[in-house]
């Protein structure tokens, strides 16, 4: 036999071993780093909420605790929803361009339906838990126009409309998250569930 | 063969070769590559027994890659609760039920201690065939001994973490032995439990010891094995040293490089082996109860003792010599020597000759009765202490003391066959 | 000396294959075998429901949750609702027991084990056996035991089902003891029929332990359909690998 052909058999066989060698790499490593994903276990504590709002008075909010963070929901008046088309020139995204929140929530009112806000109530800068200042003109929440009510983050000064919309010169850079939700009746909104996806969110 | 700085001409001056340099100079990655795979000669003709050593690091391997993962979902809590389970049995069960891919990483984490056990004793069979252990490689074999310890403490650690009912039982009998110690026993075995009794302070003490200390100690052990090895270079079937023999070019006439020959030889042991693995992890994985014990799968209960307490089968041949001697002390002795005899194997065997291919029959008869002895050992161990298996276990125990305690007087003057000079190597 | 050892060593075998110790060990034999088969969907969903209706009361499994039994069981969430886990829990809830501990301990002695894992334990035979194996004994304080897990504090919840047993012995029997006491039994009798023939009882039992069988390693079937993949795969990769071996070792004479 030539030495011609035993070369290129050898090539043949090395690269055939080697590169079963590494799809076999790929089969095993496949598990151990899947195994990382959140098991049944976090997936049953990250389940959908239930939350019953039929307590939840005009202009109050409640907090419950959804995936480990805090969700604000805001039973909203009317004076508080005719506020929202007022502040638009001073906030850096009154259209939610850059936000992250559901379809149904990309509207000026953040919300499926507008009396009911539900935020993450997390602050979009470094993560405090920004209070609820609902109150308009209080004069030590400095805004052009004056303070019209809304979220102000006391770690770093960061300030949101009262649909969780940021404020122009603070340092939070977008608006309050929204999580997905719906409303399985009249008095209970469920955290976690969208309309569309019954299985509940990813 | 090239040398080192033909490696570095031979590299050009690309950006890749600079690196290389770079990196060469300051770490001889190089250097080593060269003499550890290119210029270290085996010997050529390695059989089937030659496998075990690379399976066993392979194994290791697979081990602490499944062992870290488990370490991830695992919880080392002892503590029983209302139901009669404890936080670290849970942890299993989400690990096997909950967290994706954990019953993959758990059957192999529980093949592997036990193929483990099935290859070292394969690879320390062939030191016996073939009198690896004589010199110059003393130093090599005592080491593996002590890897040998390392790997019995590292299995009898680990097997007690899931807190099953024979976890913490088994851990009960073993840590018990203790006692035996003159004057100190009871207070050792009080501060090795750290408790009472074996409790949430002992699982977590064996889970610092399995997963951190002793897994340290073993590659530190391996290392110096692997170490000792290179310095010596292997020994083979026909037990005659290669470098005796060398060919113009300085390189043993019977030797080949470890590199390309026995890498791609080793590969082919690791598929067949894995073939083996994989067959156990996906079709039967408690093999009969003899590598996952069906009493495991019951919570530790402190007020209920499984039927039969044994240990895993890779430790039975001890406990049955344990077993065979009716007083506490003498048995832990006996079964303690059982195992440090191995360390004096290289003075006992007073055979010039190292391979069984030119001993005498005796010594195969001998070394036969050893291994019918070890396995017989092996499978009282898992049988009760109760009539003629107490006197079968003592009558085998006898058989490996006396292969070990009379080897001195059998060897000395064998009537050994010629050494060839060259290795019976056919191509 | 050493034919005198291989002989003892072999009649030690023989008696421990006689499995000599249990004296009803012929009565338990005659139950027949589980014959676990975890791929028959079929049978598990039957198990299941059994398992819902018979044990669940007390028994719970506690590792397993409802979403999971469904989604490898084929059944959807109606179906769920419906059929098994109508306490109004939620579907990713884990298989509890609602009976409490403190009235389990008044009412039997004891808190009923969870069985997630007892055919991992004990294995399915025994379980299979232990479910057909409650007879009539007026020793024990509710008129029944079992062959065999003797002294058993659980009632015979399947009499309803199997009809009542009684042990045709052959030796005789002390009422006036207080506690139950074994017995060389010969033949079990059917002192008074269920509802089901032996035959659909047979069915019935073997569902359950099929079903408890799954539950004590739900992957089970999903292990060795992709054990088939991965031995296929080491044995293709292996003999590239030996075909190698045997080309580069040409080198060597």
């Amino acid at each position: 036999m030539s030495d011609e052909v035993d070369k290129s058999r050898r090539q043949f066989l090395t690269a055939a071993t080697a590169g079963m060698g590494a799809v076999g790499a790929v089969f095993v490593a496949t598990p151990f780093i899947q195994s990382w994903a959140p098991s049944a276990r976090a997936k049953a504590l990250g389940a959908p909420v239930e939350v019953d709002i039929t307590k939840l008075e005009p202009g109050a909010m409640m907090t419950v605790l959804w995936r480990g963070s805090p969700i604000y929901v805001v039973h909203r008046t009317k004076e508080m929803l005719d506020q929202l088309a007022k502040n638009d020139e001073n906030l850096r995204d009154p259209g939610s361009e850059e936000s992250d929140q559901p379809q149904y929530a990309k509207n000026e009112a953040r919300a499926l339906k507008p009396e009911y806000l539900v935020l993450v109530g997390t602050c979009t800068h470094l993560g405090c838990l920004p209070k609820n200042r609902f109150e308009p003109g209080t004069v030590d929440i400095a805004v052009a126009g004056g303070w019209p009510g809304g979220f102000f983050c006391p770690c770093h000064g960061s300030k949101f409309d009262l649909a969780g919309r940021v404020f122009k010169d603070v340092p939070a850079p977008i608006n309050l998250r929204v999580p997905p939700y719906s409303f399985r009746d009249s008095v209970t909104l469920v955290v976690g569930l969208d309309e569309s996806d019954k299985k509940g969110a990813a | 063969m090239a040398s080192a700085s033909d490696a570095q001409t031979t590299r050009g001056t690309g950006r890749w070769a600079r690196l290389g340099t770079w990196i060469e100079a300051r770490l001889p990655v190089s250097k080593f590559y060269q003499a550890q795979l290119l210029d270290y000669y085996a010997p050529k003709n390695f059989n089937i027994w030659y496998f075990f050593g690379s399976l066993a690091l392979f194994v290791l391997v697979l081990q602490l890659v499944s062992g870290i993962f488990l370490t991830m979902f695992y919880k080392p809590d002892g503590v029983i609760d209302a139901e009669g389970f404890s936080g670290a049995y849970r942890s299993v069960e989400y690990i096997m039920r909950e967290v994706d891919w954990g019953w993959l990483m758990r059957y192999l984490h529980s093949t592997g201690a036990s193929l483990f056990f099935i290859v070292v004793y394969l690879h320390m069979f062939r030191g016996f065939l073939y009198g690896s252990y004589k010199k110059p490689r003393e130093l090599l074999w005592i080491v593996g001994v002590l890897v040998y310890l390392a790997l019995m403490a590292e299995a009898f650690f680990g097997y007690v973490l899931p807190w099953g009912n024979m976890s913490y039982w088994g851990a009960t009998v073993i840590v018990n032995l203790a006692g035996a110690v003159p004057w100190v026993g009871t207070a050792l075995v009080e501060w090795i439990r750290g408790d009472y009794s074996i409790a949430d302070a002992t699982l977590n003490r064996f889970f610092a010891l399995h997963v951190v200390a002793v897994p340290l100690i073993l590659l530190a052990l391996v290392f110096v094995h692997l170490w000792a090895l290179r310095t010596v270079g292997s020994n083979n079937p026909d037990g005659i040293e290669i470098k005796e023999k060398k060919g113009a070019d300085g390189k043993p006439l019977d030797g080949i490089p470890f590199h390309p020959y026995y890498t791609v030889k080793d590969v082919v042991g690791i598929g067949v082996f894995g073939l083996v693995f994989a067959a156990i992890v996906f079709f039967m994985p408690t093999v009969g109860g003899y590598f996952l014990e069906g009493a495991n799968f019951e919570p530790a209960n402190q007020l209920s003792t499984p039927e039969h307490i044994a240990p895993v089968w890779y430790f039975t041949p001890y406990y049955a010599i344990l077993r065979a001697v009716p007083n506490k002390l003498a048995g832990a002795a006996l079964m303690v020597a059982a195992v440090i005899l191995f360390v004096f194997l290289p003075w006992l065997d007073r055979s010039p000759v190292k391979s069984i291919r030119y001993r005498p029959k005796f010594w195969g008869f001998a070394l036969m009765a050893f291994a019918v002895a070890f396995c017989g050992l092996g499978y009282l161990g898992m049988k009760p202490a109760e009539g003629t298996y107490v006197l079968m276990a003592r009558i085998l125990s006898g058989v490996y003391f006396a292969f070990f305690l009379l080897m001195p007087f059998y060897t000395r003057n064998e009537k050994t066959k010629p050494v060839p000079q060259r290795v019976t190597y056919h191509a | 000396m050493l034919k005198r050892a291989l002989m003892v060593l072999m009649f030690a075998a023989a008696a421990a294959a006689f499995g000599a110790d249990n004296p009803n060990q012929k009565c338990i034999d005659s139950l027949g075998v589980a014959d676990a088969e975890v791929g028959n969907t079929a049978s598990l969903q039957k198990g299941a429901r059994n398992f819902v209706n018979y044990c669940l009361g007390c028994h719970s499994l506690g590792f397993m949750r409802w979403n999971r039994v469904a989604a490898d069981l084929n059944i959807n969430e109606d179906q769920l609702k419906q059929n098994l886990e109508f306490t109004g829990g939620k579907a990713h809830d884990y298989i509890k027991s609602t009976l409490p501990a403190k009235d389990a301990v008044e009412w039997f002695g004891r808190v009923p084990p969870d069985l997630t894992l007892i055919t991992r334990a004990k294995g399915p035979d025994y379980v299979y056996r232990y479910l057909k194996g409650f007879y009539q004994d007026p020793a024990r304080p509710l008129g029944v035991n079992n062959l065999v897990l003797d002294g058993s504090a659980m009632p015979a919840v399947l009499s309803d089902l199997q009809g009542i047993q009684k042990l045709d012995t052959s030796v005789d029997v002390d009422p006036a003891t207080t506690k139950s006491h074994p017995r060389v039994c010969e033949k079990i009798l059917l002192e008074r029929p269920g509802r089901m023939s032996a035959a659909d009882f047979d069915v019935f039992v073997h569902d359950t332990v099929n079903f408890l069988t799954y539950i004590g390693e739900p992957v089970k079937a999903q292990r060795e359909s992709m054990g088939v993949i991965v031995v296929l795969f080491l044995l293709v990769f292996t003999i590239f690998a030996y075909l190698l071996k045997k080309e580069y070792w040409k080198d060597v004479h």
